[in-house]
This record gives C-alpha cells, structure tokens and sequence, in this order.
C-alpha cells in the first residue's frame, strides 16, 4: 500500500497535501483499493465552504458509495474535474491525477489533529 | 389450527429469561394515560366462508367500469387491457412488486425492467428511465426534488392546472427540505405564460407542468421551456404516456425530466392502487435521479448480461443521504406496463391514441352543442374536456349513475371559480352508441 510520506491522512482515508494556506485533498491508495472500481465522484464546486469532518461529496464503486470527509475547514477554491468526467483516474493515480479540491483553511491549526504516514500506515495494517 | 404461535409455557419461559413477571411490565415505560386500558372493539373472528361472504357484500357496493359506462378519468383512465397481459403478469416467476434482492441472479426480471427502461425513454424521448416508482404523483414529487438537486436551487413553479392532488404530493414532499413552490396561473386552460416568465427567476429550479394537462388541454411546451431554460430552471413534465401515442415527445420540447402515471399501460382501476410511477430525465442528470437502473452489459464471455446499478445510493450504505425513499419498486406494474406496450405494438399505440382523441372530439362537440351546456374554452384537448353544466355536476353525475353512467368530475372541489364545470373522458373503449347515450341523457337532465 503507498502511503507517501510528505502527506497528511485522516482516519477516513483521505490525503491532505499542505500548500501554505492551501490543502488539497484527495483518497488515498489504501481507500480506492478497497472500493474497487470507481465509477462516480460528486464533488462539490469552487465557492463552497466545507466543514471539518463533515462530507463534502460522494465517491461511488461498483459496490458501494461513499462520503468523502473534509480533512480541514475552510472554503473550496479549486476542484479537479478529472475524476468526475473519468473517475477511474482515482484507481490509477489516487494522490496524482485523482486528486479532488483544494482549500483555502480558515483554520489551519486543524493540520494538527491529522495523522502523519506512519499513523496512516498502522492504521490500515492494524 | 392456532393463529398465535406461542403457548403460555413458551411465553412464561421468555418473561422468565427476561427477568419481568408479566407481559405489561414490559410495556411500562409507557405511561398508563396513554395506553388503551380496555380491549379493542372488535368482535370474535369469523368463519371463512362467512368473512368470504361479507367481503364479497362490501365489494358488492362499488361500482367499476365494467358495470358501468366510465366517463371518469382525472388521473384514472378505463383504457383496454389485452387480456394477455395478466396472464403473463400471474406467472409465479415473476409475480413480485419487488427488484431482487440478487439481482444479477434474476437475468428474466432484470431484462423485463430493462425493456421497460427503453419503452419509456422512447415514449418520452429522454436518454435514461429508471425502474419504477410508487406512482405518477410521487414521481413529479422527487422529480422537483431531483431538480432542486441539480441547480442546487430551492424553488418550483407549479401548474396550477396540474392534477390537484399531484400538488398536494409536491406539496408536502417539498414541506420538509423547506422548497417553495409558486403557482402558475391559467387561462383559456392553459398555463399562463406571461406568469411563468414573472414568476421565474434565479432561485428557480424546475418548472412542472402536465401534459396534457388536468383538463386535457395541451400545454406549449417548446415554449415553457425556453422560457425555464432562460432562467437556468429545469422544464419537469408529467405526461399521460397514451398521448404521447400522438404527441411530440417532452424531450423533442426541451424537457429535463419526464414523469407520469403508468395506470393507463395495462393496469386496471382498482380502487386507486397499485399504480406505477416512471421517471426519465436527460443523460447529464442520470446520476442525481432517484431509484435504481437496470443496465445492459456482457460476462466475461461476451454473452450479453443485466445488472442493477445505482442502487447502492439509495439501499445499502447512504440511505440516510438519499435524495428520495424509493427503496422499493412497482416491478410487477412496470411488467405490465411492458407487456401492453410490447403486445399493443408501435401502430397499436398510436391508434389507442388517435381513438382517444377522435372520440373525445365526437364527445365534446355533441355535449356542446346540448342546450344547458357549453365548451368554456376552445382550447385542443386529448382526452378529456372541461363542460360548463347549468346543473349542478353532483345532480347530473347521480342522474348519470342511475343509467350507469360514470358522469364526468366536479371540478368546483377542486378549483372554486370552475363550479359548475365538469371533467369528462373519453378513452378508445367509449364506443359511439356509448357517448350518443351520455348525450342523450345529458340532454334529458338539462
């Protein structure tokens, strides 16, 4: 399972990649893995303010759908629409080309509470 | 034979595993004041044969279309059904209302959905049609909703000659989630066009209309849908799928998403239920429609192969979120509503239609021309009519009804300033003899 290492996980499986004031949030390997073939993503559009914990869109396999849970506050200043027009960019690249937004924090103090890659790592093994 | 499975061993066992003493100290959280204190009033059982013949006395009371000459429709059509539809519709493998829980397993059932899928696109003329749903007024209820979703919008424009009671089901569908819904006036029976284009604006998500509408005039929908589509709003039809027979499809209109009720492919009056809902929409909005869709694919053979898709939305793991509570299915009305239109055929389709429409132009141009009697606008209409009575309607329908005649609807319940004006239908069942009778005792009671 790739866990790379620069990069900040939730419990929820997803990545957080801090930009300055900037996070861009995506599923990690470990996640799109055990959905399996995605075939749907529902993401939410630029100008949209996300919560903490709270779901911000869905992600669909052929055996389940998903909420996918925003890592951090603050407001959705860039989305990716690759997965949404090719959502099996999200099983082939999860932390390249299937990234999904970017946000602008309104809390940046949040980055604290994530988990680190070795966390992650335990987390998915345990 | 015992109806009651436990004995009272068995019942002293469980209260004895559980630690009470008797049934009611399990019910004591419930405070006495609310709670019956006495026995229900009801009497003893009956016997089959007695109960058979009470229910066979209460039966006795209703009047159906086949005693009576129907002139009744509002929602509710007395169309033919070819008598092999519920032959097909009683065999054992296929007499669920319910998708299969294993779907992938149930190849004949899947397959019979899938051609209703692509009876219905066809009929409405929109990219995808999901399985079914409870009925026509349900449908237009999570269409609104449906379309609140994709403008992430919160208000609907209403027909306000949409059936009344597909309103009330708006209504109170869109009660909860907190859309407001606004009223389009109408004229000459037809929505007012100038009131949509003040009532649209950019808070609009849909505007619903019927078509033919609930008093069987046909709206312009080319035009209505320029007027929503100018505003970012969604155009939502309900239509009576047997004029589409005649009728340019919605989607040839410009409509977003199709609804309507499918009673009239093959399923009989039966004291308003079961119907059957169906649901279309444009390919972009695929994913925001509610219930569940049947696909066409292939195994890894390449032999060709059906599957439910889109269902994990709504039944497994994100119920809590789903945008509808379609969790079950109308399966066995979508059969029926399949096998009438495969037996019926394309040309049988049509034909259905254009004797609906030539009949009920026979119908309204001989009750017109009775004196006490007369047309309030002169707008085309399908299958049914609004006539201004000088009677009253609740005085004519009993006349009617004592020559067997189900007379047309009161519309004055339902729209205050039309007292005094009836509804009437006129399927392709209605015979000439049939509407030359409805004339003459029309005549008589005037």
């Amino acid at each position: 399972m790739k866990v790379p290492s620069e990069l900040k996980y939730t419990k929820e499986h997803e990545w957080v990649k801090i930009e300055g004031n900037r996070a861009i949030i995506g599923i990690t390997y470990y996640a799109q893995d055990s959905l399996g073939d995605i075939v749907f993503v529902e993401l939410p559009s630029v100008g949209d303010a996300v919560e903490v914990e709270e779901p911000f869109g869905v992600v669909e396999s052929v055996k389940t759908a998903s909420d996918l849970y925003a890592p951090v506050s603050g407001q959705v200043v860039e989305v990716n629409n690759e997965p949404m027009d090719s959502p099996e960019v999200v099983n082939q690249d999860p932390y390249g080309q299937g990234w999904m937004i970017m946000v602008e924090m309104s809390d940046p103090s949040q980055i604290e509470k994530l988990m680190s890659a070795e966390e992650y790592q335990a987390l998915i093994e345990a | 034979m015992k109806f009651i499975p436990h004995t009272d061993e068995e019942r002293r066992q469980m209260l004895k595993h559980l630690a009470v003493e008797n049934t009611d100290q399990l019910f004591k959280d419930i405070p006495s004041e609310l709670r019956l204190n006495r026995d229900l009033a009801v009497e003893g059982g009956l016997s089959e044969m007695e109960l058979q013949s009470h229910m066979n006395s209460l039966a006795g009371l209703n009047t159906g279309v086949d005693q009576t000459i129907c002139f009744l429709g509002a929602g509710a059509y007395d169309h033919y059904i070819p008598s092999a539809v519920k032959h097909i519709l009683s065999r054992s493998e296929f007499y669920t209302a319910y998708t299969p829980y294993q779907p992938e397993i149930s190849q004949g059932v899947l397959q019979s959905i899938f051609e209703y899928q692509s009876m219905i696109c066809l009929l409405t003329g929109m990219d995808a049609a999901n399985a079914s749903m409870y009925d026509g007024a349900s449908a237009l209820a999570e269409a609104a909703l449906m379309a609140c979703a994709v403008t992430r919008r919160d208000k609907v424009l209403v027909a306000s000659t949409l059936h009344p009671e597909y309103r009330e089901v708006v209504k109170t569908y869109l009660h909860g989630p907190g859309i407001e819904i606004s009223e389009i006036a109408y004229q000459e029976g037809l929505s007012q066009l100038a009131d949509i284009d003040q009532k649209l604006d950019k808070k609009t998500a849909a505007v619903l209309v019927q078509y033919p509408n609930f008093f069987g005039c046909i709206e312009d929908l080319g035009k209505i849908a320029e007027q929503a589509h100018a505003k970012g709003a969604l155009l939502v039809v309900c239509v009576d799928p047997i004029a589409l027979g005649i009728l340019k499809s919605p989607g040839q209109c410009g409509a977003d998403i199709v609804v309507g009720e499918g009673q009239s492919l093959g399923i009989p009056l039966s004291y308003g239920g079961p119907y059957l809902g169906f649901m279309a929409c444009k390919d972009k909005y695929l994913r925001k429609m509610p219930g569940r869709i049947v696909g066409q694919t292939v195994d890894v053979e390449g032999r060709r192969g059906y599957v439910l898709t889109l269902q994990a939305r709504e039944q497994h793991i994100r119920r809590d979120k789903a945008t509808s509570n379609i969790c079950s299915n109308q399966a066995l009305c979508a059969l029926a509503a399949t096998v009438y239109l495969s037996l019926v055929g394309r040309q049988g389709f049509k034909q259905v239609a254009e004797l609906c429409l030539q009949k009920t132009a026979y119908a309204k141009e001989l009750l017109a021309a009775l004196p006490g009697y007369q047309l309030p606008w002169q707008t085309p209409v399908f299958k049914e009519f609004v006539l201004k009575t000088k009677e009253a309607p609740e005085v004519i329908n009993r006349e009617l009804l004592k020559e067997n005649i189900l007379g047309g609807l009161d519309l004055g319940g339902y729209y205050p300033e039309l007292a005094g004006h009836m509804l009437f239908c006129v399927t392709e069942k209605r015979s000439r003899r049939e509407i030359e009778l409805l004339a003459a005792r029309l005549g008589a009671i005037s």
